[in-house]
């Protein structure tokens, strides 16, 4: 019997659910049931919902949604169930006995636009002024109700002040219909616990810790309540009209940087199914918009595992051959900000052990107005340093003060897969439809391993690619099929790894030969990898390292903040599940696999890099410089 | 009637009884032989909803947990009750022996009451009860030297919402959350608090079972009618002379009520609280039954100086306000019934609209996630139908039958 969490504040939200049988095909393991008349067989404990899914009965819904616990409140998708005096909330059902369903009679469709009508009276917001437009599950509702009037009237005035405290997430109260789907986002998807439902009857509403503004609660930037809010009540903090500012002013150099997740989902904004890469049709209509300069954050991605790998040997060696007890092992991965932030509340008695080398995102942005601005001859004052990313951590991350390495805010804009689909509409551009080119020098295009840093284990499949090579001096394709690190792969909540070295290793090359004195230590030696997505995942991992677990033996483990890594982050296409996610991990993988380059060391702007620029080698003096940052521990409470 | 407004001349409720009596009893008995006695007397819950007790404990007494609980629900919270305050106060026996019972019988170790927050006060008074009951032996492990009956019982403050009332409101409020109701199922007997097998009854009804278990089913079945067994307390509130607590056989009419308590010139009976439903003059011959006219206890009487607008328009404000807020038909349409009282008081409305609204509350009858949704409607729709010469007749004018 599953027991409510009552530990953690905000107490969780998951219902106490009734047991089902672990195997369906025992006697006892299914029930028959009628759904309108027809007979069918559906497993002990499934959902009405799911039973009418399996059957292909559409029944409308709002609060329901895949990822998350049951709620049972929007009470859009009641059913008759025979027998019973009300209706019934057929998401909220699970089916142990052998029921007579009905999902569309007189009483049925009445209620449900009765629902429907009621949401309309309260919702404050007009349609075509409203990031949602088209894509809102409210709107959607009363279109399938045929809704043509306001029954039940219409809120005429604003009740609430909309909150634009956060750099990434905007909460726009008066558009709220109360489904809690962000509630149960933040507690029980994500267990950071901001967002509660706060007062009673009529004056109920979604708030935060003492009614504070989001920027000043512990809000991690995820937006994964975003990616969820069925309406526009919840949108992310949209740059595009200062970029297109930018874009319009001939003395800017506006350039942009894409990740690798927008390109694996931005053409599901475009109509197609999830799944279709866009790599360099979005290379193409970016220059059509008018940026000056289209670069691949997958670069930085490989020189992330330059870095951070380098960072990870100098640690392991100080830890393991100098027994420097003050080095924080495991090492963390930090390229995903709301991870970092996450772990900067919760746990910051562990910010020494993420990693230095700043997110792919920011190293490029240090870059830009540093090394290419020498290079193209532009002053990096005139410069507006654009990123397209699947996050809306990314727009905190840009903004956080010690990211001006270059001595220009790095990165001036964090713009996400929505938003840039946006502008490419306003640009009457159809993505699909463009002609597919190749990203600029002098970063050129990236390699697989910066690629797969879009799906959740892809960092670690990455660093695990090179570090084989570094360090084994074989070949990843001779030790992994095809180089592909399976076991890091897929949507496990928490992965882990281990890599026997063996004893037969070197010779190590000589960007990294000279990091330490010698290299005989990692004989015989294993190395302990862990993957963890989604911050209840992560807190796993960090619950486990506190009690002194076997996560905490691990010498570097992989953290994302959203569910699914990157694919699935705060400024994703709307909607998501577990289906379209595994759809645009797919998409990346199948890219990775088409790709000649599929290892960081062996990008060759990346080893130019370090041969004309980055003189001293990864983790040198200038790379700190540009490419590591430091962390602040931030606790729970903000003054 | 005494001076704590008690009408003691009650025959079920109201009689002799000592404590610890039952409990010495039923150490001797099986537990089957408890839930037969209880559906031999059709007991039924007195919290307003009406439910068997018998099935009730007996789905308890059959859930397979390592931990069960009994909880008495004294949240006492429908306005115009105030008998469990009565049972709590001065008769404290009859309710926590009825608990031990209980515990007896659905294997549980554990009770809790919840206590209406406003019930503070008599927090004190009912520990130093529960005290003396483990000094005899009556609370405790191998209660009455029967050995493995342990019990024991904890009083937890209520939060002070109308909502928490609600059984399954009441765990979660119990559990450290919001006072929400929960979907069901499963119900508590399976999956109740912390996720254990739980049976949430009302003080009266531990009360009730009691007098069952010591002077057996049968003698219970004698009072009241076929279907609605027993007795009742009554909480008579308003236009009268005698207010109090009553205890009344099932099937009293209301007319026998009215004429016991002393109210003349009555126009209106609201019979079961805010979420029950108002009789006028005509149907005063309706009988107090859970088959004619049920309720937990309350009655509140209106004379004819009462305006109906008014008295509609109270309840409504209750609801809106105590609605728990999380599913739409309530937290919503409770309002717009309260919007639909204040244009008939100022005479601005259509009957059609008003008709819209009475669909309306018929809808929030069958799609609110919880039985406050379920029932706030009843008194708009009773009284609107019930006194509609009244009220669409006020001669204000207005756009009144538009
Ligand atoms: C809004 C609401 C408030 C309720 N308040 C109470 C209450 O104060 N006391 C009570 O005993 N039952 C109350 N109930 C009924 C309980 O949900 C439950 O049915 C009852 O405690 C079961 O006990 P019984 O079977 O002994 O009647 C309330 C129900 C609702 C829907
Ligand atoms: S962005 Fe993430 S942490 Fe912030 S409120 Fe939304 S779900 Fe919670
Ligand atoms: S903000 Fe969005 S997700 Fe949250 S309760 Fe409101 S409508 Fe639902
Ligand atoms: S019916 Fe009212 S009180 Fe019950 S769950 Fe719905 S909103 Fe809450
Ligand atoms: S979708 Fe089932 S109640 Fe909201």
């Amino acid at each position: 019997m599953e027991n409510k969490d009552t530990q953690r504040a905000p107490v969780s939200q998951k219902p106490h659910s009734v047991d089902k049988p672990a195997d369906t095909t025992t006697i006892g393991g299914t029930i028959s049931i009628e759904i309108n008349n027809e007979k069918h067989t559906v497993p002990l404990g499934t959902t009405i919902l799911d039973a009418c899914k399996m059957t292909g009965i559409h029944v409308p819904t709002l609060c329901h949604h895949d990822d998350l616990c049951i709620a049972g409140v929007c009470r859009v998708c009641m059913v008759e169930v025979e027998g019973m005096r009300t209706l019934q909330a057929s998401c909220a059902f699970p089916i142990t006995s052998p029921i007579k369903i009905h999902t569309s009679t007189p009483m049925v469709r009445k209620a449900r636009r009765h629902v429907i009508d009621l949401m309309l009276s309260e919702h404050h917001g007009e349609c075509y002024s409203c990031v949602r437009n088209n894509n809102c599950e409210l709107q959607s509702l009363a279109n399938e109700y045929g809704v043509d009037k306001y029954t039940f009237g219409h809120v005429e005035k604003s009740r609430f002040e909309i909150d634009n405290s956060s750099f990434s997430v905007i909460r726009d109260m008066d558009k709220c219909v109360l489904c809690k789907r962000c509630v149960r986002t933040c507690i029980d998807l994500q267990e950071v616990g901001v967002l509660e439902s706060v007062d009673r009857g009529d004056k109920t509403h979604i708030s935060t810790f003492m009614e504070k503004d989001l920027a000043d609660v512990i809000c991690i930037n995820c937006g994964q309540c975003i990616n969820r809010c069925p309406t526009g009540a919840l949108h992310a903090n949209d740059p595009s009209d200062d970029i297109w500012n930018a874009i319009d002013d001939p003395k800017k150099h506006v350039v942009i940087q894409t990740a690798p997740s927008p390109r694996a989902a931005i053409g599901e904004e475009f109509g197609l199914e999830a799944g279709h890469s866009m790599t360099q049709e979005l290379n193409t209509a970016l220059r059509r918009i008018g940026f000056n300069a289209v670069f691949d954050t997958n670069f930085t991605a490989d020189l992330t595992i330059i870095e951070e790998g380098t960072e990870l040997i100098i640690r392991l060696f100080k830890a393991l051959v100098e027994k420097d007890e003050t080095v924080a092992l495991p090492q963390f991965t930090s390229c995903s900000p709301g991870w970092v932030k996450y772990l900067e509340h919760y746990y910051p008695e562990y910010v020494d052990n993420l990693s230095s080398a700043k997110s792919p995102q920011q190293m490029f942005g240090a870059l830009i107005k540093t090394f290419y601005a020498e290079k193209a001859g532009i002053d990096p004052k005139d410069m507006i340093s654009v990123a397209v990313m699947p996050c809306s951590a990314k727009k905190f991350e840009c903004n956080r003060p010690e990211m001006a390495d270059s001595g220009y805010q790095d990165v001036d804009y964090g713009l996400t897969t929505r938003e840039l689909a946006k502008m490419i509409k306003e640009a009457g551009i159809n993505l699909p439809e463009m002609p597919k080119t190749h990203f600029d020098n002098p970063f050129g295009d990236a390699s697989g391993a910066g690629l797969i840093f879009g799906a959740t284990g892809g960092v670690m499949e990455a660093a695990i690619r090179t570090i084989v090579e570094f360090v084994l001096g074989k070949k990843a394709e001779d030790v992994f099929e095809k180089a592909n690190v399976i076991p890091v792969r897929g949507f496990e909540g928490v992965k882990y790894y281990e890599i026997p070295l063996g004893d037969q290793f070197g010779p190590v090359p000589a960007l990294i030969q000279h990091l330490v004195p010698n290299w005989d230590w990692l004989a015989g030696a294993t190395l302990k990898v862990a993957v963890a997505h989604g911050t209840a995942n992560a807190k796993k991992i960090m619950e486990d390292i506190k009690a002194g677990g076997k996560f905490s033996e691990c010498h570097f483990i992989e953290f994302m903040a959203c569910p699914g890594g990157c694919l699935g982050g705060g400024g994703q296409p709307i909607p998501t599940n577990e289906e379209i996610r595994k759809k645009r991990a797919q998409a990346i993988y199948a890219e990775d696999e088409s790709l000649e380059l599929r290892k960081s060391h062996d990008n060759p702007h990346v080893v130019k890099l370090y041969e004309e620029y980055l003189t001293e080698g990864p983790c040198g003096h200038l790379s700190h410089k540009l490419l590591h940052t430091h962390y602040t521990k931030r606790g729970k409470y903000i003054a | 009637m005494d001076e704590n407004k008690i009408a003691r001349d009650g025959a079920v409720i109201f009689s002799e009884y000592t404590r610890g009596e039952v409990i010495k009893k039923v150490v001797e008995l099986n537990r089957d032989d408890i839930l037969f006695e209880l559906k031999e007397s059709k007991l039924k819950g007195r919290g307003g909803a009406g439910f068997p007790t018998s099935t009730k404990w007996m789905l308890t007494a059959a859930a397979k947990a390592d931990n069960k609980y009994v909880i008495c629900n004294a949240d006492e919270g429908e306005p115009g009750t105030f008998k469990d305050r009565v049972l709590l106060l001065e008769y404290p026996e009859l309710v926590f022996d009825g608990m031990v019972i209980g515990g007896y019988t659905v294997g549980a170790k554990y009770g809790i009451v919840y206590l209406r927050g406003e019930y503070e006060y008599m927090l004190k008074s009912l520990q130093d009860y529960l005290e003396a009951m483990r000094n005899e032996n009556l609370l405790g492990k191998n209660i009455c030297g029967k050995e493995g009956f342990d019990f024991d019982i904890e009083i937890r403050l209520g939060s002070g919402a109308y909502v928490c009332g609600e059984e399954t409101a009441l765990i979660e409020s119990l559990e450290g959350a919001r006072g929400e109701a929960r979907n069901r199922p499963p119900y508590p007997v399976n999956t109740g608090f912390m996720g254990r097998p739980t049976s949430v009854n009302n003080v009266e009804t531990f009360a009730s079972v009691v007098h069952i278990v010591t002077k057996g089913g049968q003698w219970f079945k004698q009072h009241g009618t076929d279907k609605s067994t027993g007795s009742k307390l009554f909480s008579v509130s308003g236009d009268c002379a005698n207010p109090g607590v009553y205890e009344l056989p099932w099937g009293t009419t209301i007319n026998e009520l009215l004429d016991k308590v002393g109210a003349v010139n009555t126009k209106a009976v609201q019979v079961g609280g805010a979420s029950g439903v108002c009789l006028s003059k005509d149907q005063f011959e309706r009988q107090l039954a859970y088959e004619d006219a049920g309720t937990g206890g309350s009655i509140m009487i209106f004379n004819e100086s009462r305006d109906m607008v008014h008295v509609l328009k109270n309840f409504m404000e209750f609801f809106v306000e105590e609605s728990c807020g999380q599913c739409t038909p309530c937290r919503i349409g409770n309002v717009k019934l309260l919007e639909g009282v204040e244009m008939i008081e100022k005479g601005e409305y259509t009957f059609r609209y008003i008709n819209q609204l009475k669909e309306l509350g018929a809808t929030m009858q069958v799609a609110s996630k919880c039985g406050l949704g379920q029932s706030s409607p009843n008194s708009f729709i009773s009284i609107l139908e019930n006194f509609k010469e009244e009220i669409f007749n006020n001669g204000n004018g207005g756009t009144n039958g538009k």
